[in-house]
């Protein structure tokens, strides 16, 4: 029992090791040195090694000083040995092992007899294994993005898989695709627009949905059920299904190429989300408060103004959060309506700008990297906010 | 007095909704059933422009008469196949303007040119001439004449409003166009994609349940996929794809894993053997799935945690007394726990992702069998300008989506009574 826990303690630890490894050469590729295999067999016999010197060793040596030694092995054997690379990549070799042998510190020969062990090792291996490989495979394209961004066209010729930035450059030629979509790709005039057509979708949408709001979760009348499944059916809908009819229309009251019809239609595919959002938390509010109000003889528009308003303003300000993501990403709509580069939003513009095959993808990543950093900025800062918002069932997608 | 009372309260809500109300159901209930309406008639994209009488307006000098000018009307029919009725035309003049030639066609009265035109065939065409005088001599001001634009009005029938039906457009939708190799991709693109981005949900979900350092960062930066706009994600991924110089082919030419790089977006096969069993995977439509997968596990990672916070501590600290495995606790905790939460993930993702268009369009574009049905709207509607196909393939698209509806509350109905 005991061999068999100890030498699949070392398995599971070793395919780990080879898993990190691997991640940080695929990283150094990247960055120009040339590495043209894994060394998967030297790496397993190194780990494994590793793996049963660690048990055997046990607290006979303090566990800093035998990570160290550990990792210094390792880097010598590896990166002095076999292949010749600079330094930098070494020392972080070392770290990835210096991190490696701390994670296998805790398990001792005592341990590995328990009831459960290899499990339990399985367990915390996979989910170790699982944070890096999912931020790996997550952060990996947007990293491809802002990197590829500040490459010229010819260098990723030469060797597609240097990615290393020249922080030594001039700015200009370093920020050289994003000052060419500024100035000839007019994508300054394209934030305009993007914003202006996400902020107003954003206001027009407030103004509408609170009272609406307010009606449903506070107010008796007949057609409130009605309304209120109603809008979680319209907010299920596919907006393929409007396109063709909305077009027809739109083109025949001369509404495309305009803002005002994206505002139109934008306002009315999120009011549905920020109707149910708002009035769940108009729910939440005591009634108390507008009764007393209601003695006061205060009309309807002064308790939306000067109760209700006041009490929500996180729940009010985390809906406008979403609704300007929503109109911000939204892409189906502006390819539909928009075909005049004239009044192109943001993301047809990068759609339009991919449409021509003569275009050099370092533009096309400026591009995408302009529309993005809005949305992840405004995400991460606000994401306590947003991330209540999102599991109460509100961004479509 | 309680009966006022509750109808001043029924008059306010029916004002604090009517706006949003009318917004909504103008731009959202209403197309839908335009969409009916449109898919039973053939329309293509070039009717749906209304014909409009057109008139240009050129100012010339007579030569060696200053006090004279010749203003020419270019004027035409925009509409290429239908004809404008009755057409109107009237343009005003300064007050100090003489008419020297009025066509017959005309009248000139207080400085107001009216003319009446009659019927335009389509494409019809007629450039039209008047001569002015100043009675006093002055000089003429061409700018400002030309400022002034001439006003044209005309009847015309519009497509969309006639009552000529056809079933032609549902005929073509279900038996001409390779529907069922269509309906199979929507399916494939949706159960696939549904099913891997909850089980994806579940082992992230799981792994962020955990306590570690950097836990609320992972958060985020898990959410990332999902709140990015999709264009730049598409067209990022498109670049790593690559078949010439992307970078996913390169590092796999580069550390040998490929001898040839694979065109992941562009080829619809691929053979692969598995213990001595040839079968052909569709390549592109797999790799369409993973980006959806990619894209879209966020939101049922999200759902999970939540569920799986609110799971109580004493279930598994009774299973750890019990001396269960940590597979153990999975399978008869975890799991159960959140069957309700995966029931409901699996039917919005569902719906959402049959009607999903952005994402393959922007992908592939439809090509190397990943034409799903949204994609089949556009192409039918703006790639071969038929807009009552296109619509027959929203219609087909919302049949399918009820029935899908229908049936999935049937069966959780049926489970839920069985509980």
């Amino acid at each position: 029992m005991r061999t068999k826990n100890t030498i699949l303690f070392s398995l599971i630890s070793t395919f780990f090791l080879i898993f990190l490894i691997s991640i940080w050469k695929i990283l150094a590729t990247l960055q120009g040195l040339s590495i043209n295999s894994f060394n998967i067999e030297i790496i397993f016999i190194f780990g494994f090694l590793i793996s049963l010197a660690h048990l055997g060793i046990g607290d006979r040596i303090k566990s800093i000083y035998k990570s160290i030694i550990f990792s210094s092995i390792f880097v010598f054997c590896d990166g002095y040995l076999i292949q010749k690379l600079p330094i930098w990549y070494n020392v972080g070799v070392f770290l990835i092992l210096y991190f490696f042998t701390n994670k296998i510190s805790k398990y001792t020969f005592i341990g590995l007899k328990e009831e459960h062990s290899t499990q339990v090792i399985l367990f915390d291996f996979l989910t170790l294994f699982g944070i890096l490989f999912f931020s790996f495979v997550i952060l990996f394209p947007f990293y491809m993005m802002l990197v590829t961004s500040f490459k010229t066209q010819i260098a990723l010729l030469v060797n597609p898989l240097d990615f290393s930035i020249n922080f030594g450059q001039d700015i200009k030629d370093l920020f050289k695709s994003y000052f060419v979509i500024f100035k000839s790709y007019k994508f300054g005039k394209y934030i305009v627009i993007s914003t202006i057509v996400s902020v107003g979708t954003v206001i027009i949408t407030l103004l509408f949905a609170i009272p609406a709001a307010y009606a449903v979760a506070r107010l008796n009348f007949f057609g409130k059920t009605f309304l209120s499944t109603s809008i979680l059916i319209i907010y299920m809908f596919p907006a393929i299904v409007l396109v063709i009819p909305l077009y027809t229309i739109f083109s025949q009251l001369g509404l495309r190429n305009s803002i005002e019809g994206l505002l139109i239609v934008y306002t009315a595919t999120t009011l549905p989300v920020a109707i149910y959002m708002l009035q769940g938390y108009f729910k939440s509010i005591p009634k108390e408060l507008e009764e007393a109000a209601i003695l006061d003889k205060l009309s309807w528009f002064g308790i939306i103004t000067k109760i209700i308003i006041p009490l929500s303003i996180p729940a009010i300000s985390s809906v406008a959060l979403y609704v300007f993501m929503i109109a911000w990403n939204e892409f189906l709509f502006s390819l539909m309506f928009l075909d005049n580069p004239n009044s192109f939003t943001l993301s047809r513009a990068i759609q339009y700008l991919s449409g021509d095959a003569e275009t050099p993808r370092q533009y096309l990543m400026a591009g995408s990297v302009v529309v993005t950093l809005p949305v992840l900025f405004i995400f991460v800062y606000f994401e306590k906010y947003l991330v209540s918002g999102l599991t109460a069932g509100s961004v479509k997608g | 007095m309680n009966d006022t009372l509750a109808n001043t309260e029924k008059k306010t809500a029916y004002i604090l909704t009517l706006p949003a109300v009318l917004l909504v159901f103008s731009i959202i209930l209403f197309p839908i059933f335009a969409n009916i309406w449109i898919s039973f008639k053939e329309v293509e994209l070039k009717d749906i422009r209304i014909p409009e009488p057109r008139a240009k307006k050129i100012v010339k000098s007579v030569s060696n008469e200053p006090s004279k000018i010749k203003i020419l009307y270019k004027l035409r029919n925009s509409s290429l196949i239908q004809e404008i009725r009755d057409v109107s035309f009237q343009d005003s003049f300064p007050k100090n303007f003489e008419i020297e030639n009025l066509d017959p066609r005309c009248s000139y009265e207080k400085y107001n040119l009216k003319c009446e035109f009659g019927n335009w065939q389509a494409k019809y065409r007629e450039n039209f001439q008047v001569i002015f005088a100043t009675n006093d001599g002055s000089k003429i001001d061409k700018k400002k004449l030309k400022s002034i634009k001439p006003k044209l009005d005309g009847k015309s029938d519009n497509i969309l409003l006639n009552t000529n039906f056809t079933l032609k457009n549902f005929k073509k939708v279900l038996f001409e166009n390779e529907f069922v190799d269509l309906l199979l991709t929507t399916f494939y693109y949706t159960f696939f994609g549904t099913v891997g981005s909850i089980v994806f949900g579940i082992l992230t979900a799981q792994m962020v349940n955990q306590k570690f350092y950097g836990r609320t960062f992972m958060r985020s930066v898990l959410l990332f996929p999902y709140v990015a706009p999709v264009v730049a994600l598409a067209y990022t991924w498109e670049l790593l794809l690559d078949p010439n110089s992307g970078t996913l082919n390169s590092l796999l030419l580069n550390y040998q894993i490929i001898e040839t790089p694979i065109n992941l977006l562009g080829q619809k096969y691929i053979e692969i053997s598995v213990l001595g069993f040839e079968f052909k995977l569709r390549l592109a439509l797999t790799t369409v799935i993973m980006f959806e997968i990619w894209r879209y596990f966020p939101l049922a990672f999200l759902f999970i945690l939540a569920r799986l916070q609110a799971i109580p501590k004493e279930l598994y600290e009774a299973a750890d007394v019990d001396g269960a495995s940590p597979f153990q606790k999975f399978f008869n905790i975890t799991l159960p726990q959140i069957t309700a939460v995966i029931s409901i993930l699996f039917m919005i993702r569902f719906i959402w992702n049959f009607n999903k268009f952005e994402d393959v369009f922007l992908l592939t574009g439809g090509a190397s069998g990943t034409r799903t049905l949204p994609i089949n709207v556009y192409q039918q509607g703006f790639a071969i300008s038929d807009i009552g196909m296109g619509s027959a393939v929203s219609i087909v698209i919302v049949v399918l989506l009820l029935m899908f509806m229908f049936f999935y509350f049937k069966l959780l109905g049926k489970r839920a009574d069985e509980n």
